[in-house]
């Protein structure tokens, strides 16, 4: 029988200097490019009708404006006639914007780290000098730059895109719909899905099923911030004047009787209220708001119609809270994507 | 020096323990075989050399006491895992780019004369090459770094046999210019013409370690009537092999041991000598002058 080897001293206790990160830069272009010309394309293609639907719609309203006298029917008819045909395309263009950072988040977050554990090759790329937590974070850093940064571009044509539509009070910056495809609320989005996918794509180890999971997470992330979250960025104001300036954002409304709260203003208790209070005649007025309406008839009987409102000067800071809650979140997203990679066994 | 040094080394997935105690020391300037029936826990132990996966219990060192994975490890250690994985959508040429830019050397013109050599062309996508070829392109990828010790994990399961005796070609040319080489595999045979140190796994733990050489000569295969093998019941019999009229026996014996009248003595072959160990879990054969020789047999015939 051999007898135990000698353990031997270790050879010059040296770590090797690492492999320079900027070797990293070729890698996850030459790995990734496929999928980064196709949001490139996806993007460009957007861009240029964007531009060329833009331009239209600029020229359109220049012509809107031109008009003199601005309050004759014939000017009043363009405006109707400008609302009617671009409102439209600008919607349609917000809803399928508002899909491009899961998109991104699923095609290119999704596989990054999703492809390697399902075919094997981070057992390669894992093996490499250069170290597996520095490849995860060279590679994540990487394109996480490049998908946030054009998307940050891409939110300032769409800012000049949706400039008259704000002009003519077709919508405002507040409406979810377009709040988070401005300012820096879309890169910071598109970050957060590819965050997402990434961390998907490492935990779910399969691709397709890391692009269900970041589709659905991001969706559901991206309804809770709209529909819940955004209010609270900051304490609403409060007023009972009936008309708010027209860039604000009415977050909620009541009435109120002797000062105290009585019942939201919207679902089954303000329904119930109406038919009790304003029961026969009065209560079957043409608008809400118009003579002989609910509204009407409520203050008649003592109640005042209370707006929690956020003005539209909280615009950017509401902005700076969105996209630091994101870039805070994107970035423990993949800290802990890169701590799987570092913890995780084979 | 030792390429891969273990101790008290165990690996647990959930409750049960796909390594344990795990103690060994593979010197390096071999060609190391690991071998042992599925789930024994070669995969795992490789995947802890090369620092893919972290040890439950104990430690393991390489290359002469740098830690698994750790950057040095990294540096020094070439790893095939199974199945070749290389990124199918990329080309061979493209591999080797990635390659070298992953490690600090890399050895381009050996690679690109390799490839060329095997008739691969650089511009061939890795989805599109053979098995054979997938497995000679991981396998240049992974020479080209001049490594200090290779880790293939069977390397050769999934190829036809010209591709098989191929790869190995180059494994031992690779260790003759004085890389060290761990690997695993199923296909015996294969083992008997490059291996010349052996480890044998069995149920996570290491059933047989030591130079090929060395395990040879000290087992021979005794035949004789088979009345009488009950009377080796004392000696360190490994396995037995019964027929009509003869038994076989192979013991823990050398030339020197005398054989008893009515016996033969054959010396044992690698196959043979896996073959019996693997049949008999177990027997142990272990190098160490802390294990007594008692201590490690069985009795097989009573």
């Amino acid at each position: 029988m051999t007898a135990l080897t000698v353990p031997a001293r270790a050879e010059r206790d040296v770590s090797p200097r690492p492999v320079p990160w900027r070797r990293m830069a070729w890698v996850t272009w030459r790995q990734h490019r496929i999928a980064l010309a196709g949001v490139a394309a996806l993007l460009g293609a957007f861009a240029v009708y964007l531009e060329l639907s833009g331009l239209q719609m600029h020229h359109a309203y220049a012509a809107l404006i031109a008009c003199h006298p601005a309050d004759s029917t014939a000017c009043q008819d363009a405006g109707a006639l400008f609302t009617g045909s671009y409102g439209i395309k600008g919607v349609i263009a917000a809803i399928l914007l508002q899909a491009v950072p899961a998109l991104i988040g699923a095609f290119i977050g999704a596989p990054v780290l999703g492809r390697e554990m399902e075919t094997g090759t981070f057992r390669y790329a894992w093996t490499q000098g250069f170290g597996r937590w520095r490849w995860a974070l060279a590679k994540l850093v990487l394109l996480a730059a490049v998908v946030t940064a054009a998307a940050g571009a891409f939110s300032l044509l769409f800012s000049w895109y949706v400039q008259p539509l704000f002009a003519v009070g077709y919508t405002i910056p507040f409406t979810p719909m377009v709040f988070d495809l401005r300012g820096v609320a879309f890169a910071a989005w598109t970050l957060a899905a590819f965050a997402i996918g990434a961390l998907a794509g490492m935990l779910i180890r399969r691709v397709v099923p890391a692009i269900a999971a970041t589709l659905a997470g991001y969706a559901g992330l991206a309804f809770a911030a709209g529909l819940f979250l955004r209010q609270y960025y900051t304490t609403p104001l409060v007023t009972n004047k009936p008309d708010l300036p027209g860039s604000a954002w009415a977050v909620s409304q009541w009435y109120a009787k002797d000062g105290k709260f009585a019942f939201p203003a919207r679902g089954s208790q303000l329904v119930d209220a109406v038919m009790q209070l304003c029961h026969g005649g009065t209560g079957r007025g043409p608008g809400i708001s118009g003579p002989g309406s609910p509204a009407q008839c409520l203050t008649q009987h003592g109640y005042t119609l209370w707006t929690n409102y956020q003005p539209g000067s909280r615009f950017w800071p509401f902005q700076w809270i969105e996209g630091g809650w994101l870039l805070a979140l994107s970035v423990l997203l993949i800290a802990v994507t890169i701590w799987l990679v570092r913890r995780r066994a084979a | 020096m030792n390429v891969v040094e273990t101790s008290g080394l165990g690996k647990r997935y959930g409750r049960t323990w796909a390594l344990h105690e795990c103690a060994l020391a593979i010197p390096a300037g071999h060609v190391t075989a690991l071998v042992g029936p599925n789930g024994a826990g070669k995969t795992t132990l490789l995947n802890l050399a090369v620092g893919l996966a972290e040890p439950s219990a104990g430690a393991v060192t390489v290359l002469g006491g740098v830690p698994a994975g750790s950057p040095a490890a990294l540096d020094g250690i070439a790893f095939v895992a199974q199945d070749a994985p290389v990124y199918k959508n990329l080309s061979a040429g493209d591999m080797l780019h990635v390659t070298g830019n992953l490690n600090h050397r890399f050895d381009r013109a050996y690679a690109q004369d390799r490839l060329a050599e095997l008739g691969i062309p650089l511009k061939q996508k890795a989805g599109r090459m053979s098995g054979g070829q997938q497995a000679q392109l991981a396998l240049t990828l992974a020479l080209a770094r001049r490594p200090r010790l290779l880790v293939l994990d069977e390397p050769v399961a999934m190829l036809d046999p010209i591709a098989r005796h191929d790869f190995m070609a180059t494994v031992l040319a690779a260790a003759a210019d004085g890389v060290s080489v761990l690997l695993s595999s199923h296909v015996l045979a294969e083992l008997e013409r490059v291996a010349d140190y052996l480890i044998l796994l069995s149920k996570g733990r290491v059933q047989v370690a030591g130079q090929v050489e060395d395990l040879l000569a000290a087992h021979r295969m005794l035949s004789g009537p088979a009345g009488e093998a009950d009377r080796y019941a004392d000696r360190p019999v490994v396995h037995v092999r019964r027929g009509e009229a003869q038994a076989h026996l192979l013991v823990r014996a050398g030339a020197q041991n005398p054989v008893p009248d009515g016996w033969e003595a054959h010396p044992v072959g690698l196959e043979e000598l896996v073959l019996a160990y693997l049949r008999e879990p177990g027997a142990a054969a272990l190098p160490g002058p802390a294990r007594g020789r008692g201590a490690t047999m069985t009795e097989v015939a009573r």
